[in-house]
């Protein structure tokens, strides 16, 4: 068996935020392989956010790689770089992932809007929307108004709308936090199922160590990342 | 989808966006509604007199004489002279002649003392005629006919004596001769409205008994000896020419202008309103400038709403990020929804303002003389619409950029 490319690499990388001397981020090497989970453990303020920026592309490394199925997104414009998180990339927030006055079936679509590509992949997506709501066990509400969702159904919906059109990465940035105890496992349950079934990668951030079990490896922010804190 | 979302982002905002298209509407209505009025005033304006070639009086400025002539406002300087009147009336290139002898007064409202022919020949309107609303032209020396206005203002009915006061404001009366009101006019929003009408006749009946201006002491002539006077006018204040062809106009108004025996001058009544229309026209220009400044105004707010929502949106903003939109997207979002807003606030001016208009119309049309017409928006109140939507997209653009901005700061994550 041939280990594949990585599908998310950062190599060498030295971020710093515009106008602010005193953070700066630096991660030395990480990568995920191609179909790995990783549970990537911090607390907060350990740089998690500013490192899924970077892997994002809304954030560009000062210096050094950063690689996402292949592109360097270093290399690429602001557009670019839109475009390719659009299509590479679906993300799961911790809470408020959807636009409250769209319909389910709008926020799950929205990805698809600034995706050609994944648009594509995802074929008739009333269907594909419905096919991953059914998955997820969401009862029919595409027509729905997000709002009127619970916090449990939001999250699921965010799971659908990373998944449609089947980027190759999934980021979660503490998808579960918002949920309680049973909610929180049914969630993975859920999540994992869908991930595993189309062999997508999925990046989890998370402060919570008891998750890690499922995960196929499962990084401590400290391992890879760099934090320099200079008293202002 | 796009334009979905930004309906429905809108939507979830409804009390600010509303109040905000509301006041975009109401600033709509005002600046058309003002635009109306202008457009209605400056028609009834150029329509107070029409089917007139020339206007003659003593020499003076053009305006001067279109303003004591037809809008009894000022004094003429100096009258005609009956000669020079009957020498102009006799030229070949005349067809007619209307004279009118004004001076007099009666209560607020000027006497003018002028020849029947006047109630055929002046027009008003394009070729309006004017018309008894009740009673008949004045037969008898003295006999009244009265404008609408004065009817209205005074209460006058058919047959009610009337006193005529020498002067503008004089105290002295000619009290010693009792009009009699023969007929009222039909309201026309001309100055006409305004204007009691007495004969030539009248008018040197009234003044038998005066001279230079003052009433000769202890002498009053009884009516009786006036009818039997001859009562010949001795000048006319300024006389309405309507020539044969109008190919003459400009040859009889040079023949007028260079009359050797008196200065005397002609005018064209079309001429002469533009001119002074040039000088009324500086108010409501200065009125469209408010109007336009009250649209402004209300642009303004709602770059200000805009910039305020901004906050509270940029949790939206930042799923739009994650989600792969550009700053440029979002930036769009924003001009979309301005836009939006601006239109709403646009149709529903206009449709504010026809209401208004279908309410108003009868009442502006009897109190001022002003007749609104209603009729679908022209292409420059059109343009003016649209006008305000491209100011509405240009004046988002600054809380669009600034959006931007955020956007791009904030990328995916807001720690709000």
């Amino acid at each position: 068996m041939t280990t594949p490319d990585p599908i998310l690499a950062l190599k060498d990388v030295r971020f710093r935020w515009p106008g602010r001397t005193s953070f700066a981020l630096s991660v030395p090497d990480f990568s995920i392989e191609a179909g790995e989970t990783v549970l990537l453990l911090g607390e907060s303020g350990s740089g998690k956010s500013t490192l899924l920026s970077l892997i994002c592309g809304t954030v560009i490394a000062d210096t050094g790689l950063v690689s996402v199925a292949g592109s360097d997104l270093v290399s690429l414009s602001g557009g670019q770089r839109d475009r390719y998180r659009a299509e590479h990339i679906g993300m799961i927030f911790q809470q408020f992932n959807l636009l409250p006055f769209g319909s389910v079936l709008d926020n799950i679509l929205l990805p698809l809007r600034f995706a050609p590509s994944r648009r594509k992949r995802a074929g008739d997506g009333r269907t594909e929307a419905r096919k991953l709501c059914t998955a997820l066990g969401l009862p029919d509400l595409l027509s729905a108004k997000s709002a009127s969702l619970s916090v449990g159904q939001q999250q699921r919906v965010a799971v659908a709308r990373a998944l449609i059109g089947r980027p190759p990465v999934i980021i979660a940035d503490e998808p579960t936090s918002a949920l309680d105890a049973n909610s929180q496992l049914a969630f993975l349950d859920l999540l994992f199922e869908q991930v595993k079934a189309h062999g997508t990668t999925l990046l989890m951030v998370s402060h919570d160590p008891r998750l890690g079990d499922r995960f196929d490896r499962v990084v401590r922010m400290d391992e890879v990342s760099h934090v320099e804190r200079q008293a202002a | 989808m796009i334009l979905r979302l930004a309906i429905g982002s809108l939507g979830a905002r409804a009390l600010t966006v509303a109040m905000t298209v509301l006041a975009i509407a109401l600033s709509v209505a005002l600046f058309l509604g003002v635009e109306k009025v202008r457009t209605g005033a400056k028609a009834s304006f150029a329509d107070t007199i029409s089917g007139t070639d020339l206007i003659v009086g003593a020499r003076s400025g053009s305006v001067q004489l279109l303003l004591y002539s037809v809008f009894r406002i000022g004094n003429a300087t100096n009258n005609v002279t009956w000669e020079s009147y009957q020498d102009i009336a006799a030229r070949p290139e005349v067809d007619w002649i209307v004279p009118i002898s004004l001076g007099d007064s009666h209560r607020q409202f000027r006497v003018m003392g002028t020849t029947a022919e006047f109630f055929e020949r002046y027009k008003y309107r394009q070729g309006r005629a004017l018309e008894i609303a009740d009673g008949a032209v004045m037969a008898d020396l003295f006999d009244t006919t009265i404008g609408a206005d004065v009817a209205a203002t005074l209460g006058y009915k058919v047959g009610d004596p009337i006193v005529v006061a020498h002067g503008i404001a004089s105290f002295t009366k000619h009290d010693d001769q009792p009009f009699r009101v023969s007929g009222i006019l039909e309201k026309t929003g001309t100055p006409v409205d305004r204007t009691v009408i007495v004969s030539m006749e009248a008018i040197e009946a009234i003044h038998v008994d005066w001279q230079n201006g003052a009433q000769l002491p202890g002498q009053s002539t009884p009516i009786e000896v006036i009818r039997q006077m001859e009562l010949k006018p001795k000048a006319v204040t300024a006389a309405l020419v309507g020539v044969e062809s109008p190919l003459q106009t400009f040859g009889l108004q040079r023949a007028i202008n260079e009359y050797p025996e008196e200065p005397l001058l002609a005018v064209l009544p079309g001429v002469a309103l533009q001119e002074l229309w040039a000088i009324v026209g500086v108010a409501e220009t200065a009125l469209l400038g408010v109007s336009a400044m009250v649209v402004i105004t209300a642009l303004i707010g709602m770059m200000a709403t805009i910039f305020s929502s901004l906050n509270e949106r940029r949790r939206e903003m930042a799923i739009f990020r994650a989600m792969g939109a550009r700053p440029t997207t979002i930036m769009g979002l924003l001009v979309l929804e301005a836009v939006l807003t601006a239109a709403a606030g646009a149709l529903i001016g206009v449709l504010i303002l026809y209401i208004g208009l279908a309410l108003a119309q009868p009442l502006i049309d009897s109190a001022f003389g002003l007749f609104l017409p209603i009729e679908v928006p022209s292409i420059r109140e059109f343009w003016v619409l649209i006008g305000v939507v491209l100011a509405s997209a240009i004046v988002s653009m600054v809380p669009a950029l600034r959006a931007y901005h955020l956007s791009l700061a904030d990328g995916m994550m807001v720690r709000t």
